[in-house]
């Protein structure tokens, strides 16, 4: 079975208008930006940032605030970078979305994970780190933008197992 | 010591006192050492280890019917212990068979269930016996869903044919034999206790111990540097690869034997795998 | 036709944790096979899961979620017996759903 992405997004009563809409994120590139107010930006073009500002400025915000109501757990060395575990709470109200921030590696931006209404802003995964580097938790509330971090120590040694 | 200390910070870090350390660098605090971190490390992967996959397609290959005969393993292969019964039929291989009278370990006797009892052909299973990614090894599945089943039973090898103790006692010798362009032997690495390679411990897998009991009973593991869950077939080749020897031959004597040693020396511990190594 | 997930959702006091694992390679594009030549990037890049008609959560991820991704999220207001559903959608245009009962 196959579908595009935008069919896929489209599809099934449970997607939210917000990804709807930036399915046809497509728009502005086109040049009918002005045409169009309401068009959220494009949820893949974060992903081109290498740093948290470029980031952040994807996403439609900027200037991101540090913030201790975010709670970002990750090792402080991971045995092996291809698979860092991660848990990530926010305690900031109207917190509607979580995503993690790697600057080290080749595409700064890992996943972003959307927190409808009803759901708690705690997110657990686990993603690949190029290189010992900072981990960032980034969380969108009404208010803007924050985020924490920790730094992550990569080993890659040995042979055995 | 060590593992309780584990369980406790697994405990901790499942129990939702994450919820009120807000803030705070818990695990960074807590750590004394870069064993300690490592071991936090291992530890927030709790129950979830993606092996679950691999029991869970193993399981469908299991009791599926297959191959030119259209019958399933569960109804055909005698692992031990009778035709289809998996629980703690792991903690009793390698074991001799009289079907095809030889001592055989899971992998070779799942091979003869799967080419003489359903029919299959041999050698694209051979093949195919380690995945990588969408190409995937039924071989491993069916591995990590027999040795699922065998988690909690102690491994306990009878030893009572005589094929059994030569089984053993060639694999002893295999395993302390030096050879190749680095004059390794399997011992170079793995007869003293407390040594390490870079971060990795060596275990002592040379006489039956801790070390043994620790590291065979969570073979096969979900290797996380390569996705896959990995064999005890496939980890006694890489350390093989790693001496600079000729390829150990899949489901060869040779191969089996070294099993049993290791399994041997095992004697006792409980069975935890599939396991997780890095 | 990708291997089915593993979904376990549980609930506790009035929260559902939903714990997922998903078999996927999750190539970034940068690897080099065996033959040295680059693995071409193939990746979940949607996930969204529901629960009752209504989204639970959803995700874009890029190529750095690591091989075969788990992910755990928590909402209120499930019941037990009650089913979330669970759907990802890669960058070759394949998509996997699968669901669980709440216990």
């Amino acid at each position: 079975m196959s579908m595009s992405r935008r069919a896929f997004l489209q599809t099934g009563a449970g997607a939210t208008a917000l990804l709807v809409v930036a399915a046809a994120g497509f728009t502005p590139r086109l040049g009918l930006a002005a045409t169009e107010p309401a068009a959220a930006p494009d949820p893949r073009k974060p992903f081109q940032g290498h740093t948290l500002d470029e980031v952040v400025k994807a996403m439609g915000g900027s200037n991101a605030q540090q913030s201790s109501e975010i709670a970002l757990q990750a090792p402080e060395i991971a045995e092996n970078g291809a698979v860092v575990p991660l848990v990530i709470e926010s305690k900031l109200p109207g917190t509607r979305m979580i995503a993690i921030v790697s600057e080290k590696n080749p595409h700064a931006l890992s996943a972003v994970f959307n927190i409808p209404e009803g759901a708690e802003a705690y997110v657990m995964t686990r993603v690949k780190i190029a290189e010992t580097s900072k981990v960032t938790a980034i969380v969108q509330t009404d208010k803007g933008f924050f985020y924490t971090d920790q730094l992550v120590k990569v080993t890659l040694g040995g042979c055995g197992g | 010591m060590r593992r309780r200390i584990q369980q406790m910070r697994k405990r901790l870090l499942l129990g939702g006192v994450i919820a009120t350390a807000l803030g705070a660098s818990m695990l960074g605090a807590q750590s004394t050492s870069t064993e300690d971190a490592l071991a936090d490390y291992r530890a927030m992967f709790g129950d979830d280890n993606p092996a679950a996959l691999w029991i869970a397609r193993g399981e469908d290959l299991w009791k599926e019917a297959r191959g030119s005969r259209k019958v399933s393993l569960a109804d055909t292969c005698d692992l031990g212990l009778g035709d289809g019964v998996i629980k703690g039929a792991y903690a009793h291989l390698p074991r001799y068979f009289a079907d095809t009278a030889k001592v055989q370990d899971l992998e070779s006797r799942l091979l003869t269930c799967m080419v003489k009892g359903q029919g299959m052909d041999e050698a694209p299973i051979v093949k195919n016996r380690f995945g990588d990614g969408d190409r995937k090894s039924d071989l491993e599945a069916l591995s990590a869903y027999i040795i699922d089943a065998s988690r909690g039973v102690a491994m306990d090898l009878p030893m009572t044919h005589a094929q059994e103790r030569l089984a053993y006692e060639s694999g002893k010798a295999i395993f302390f034999y030096r050879t190749g362009t680095h004059d390794f032997s399997c011992a170079t690495c793995h007869s003293q206790s407390g040594k390490r390679i870079r971060l990795q411990e060596l275990p002592n897998l040379s006489v039956a111990g801790a070390d043994a009991r620790d590291t065979y009973t969570v073979w096969p593991a979900y290797r996380v540097s390569q996705g896959e869950v990995r064999t005890m077939e496939w980890r006694i080749g890489d350390c093989f690869r790693q001496q600079r020897v000729p390829e150990l031959v899949f489901g060869s004597q040779a191969a089996i034997d070294l099993t049993m040693f290791l399994a041997k020396n095992a004697e006792g511990g409980k069975m935890a795998a599939p396991g997780l190594k890095r | 036709m990708a291997d089915p997930m593993r979904i376990r959702a549980t609930l506790t006091g009035d929260t559902v944790e939903v714990k997922v694992l998903m078999s996927h390679p999750m190539e970034t594009g940068l690897r080099k096979d065996a033959d040295g030549k680059l693995v071409p990037a193939h990746y979940i890049d949607t996930v969204k899961a529901s629960y009752n008609g209504k989204d639970v959560m959803t995700a874009e991820w890029g190529p750095a979620v690591s091989k075969n991704p788990f992910l755990a999220f928590r909402f209120k207001g499930g019941s037990k017996g009650e089913k979330v559903t669970v759907t990802w959608h890669d960058t070759a245009g394949d998509t996997r759903t699968d669901e669980a009962a709440i216990q």
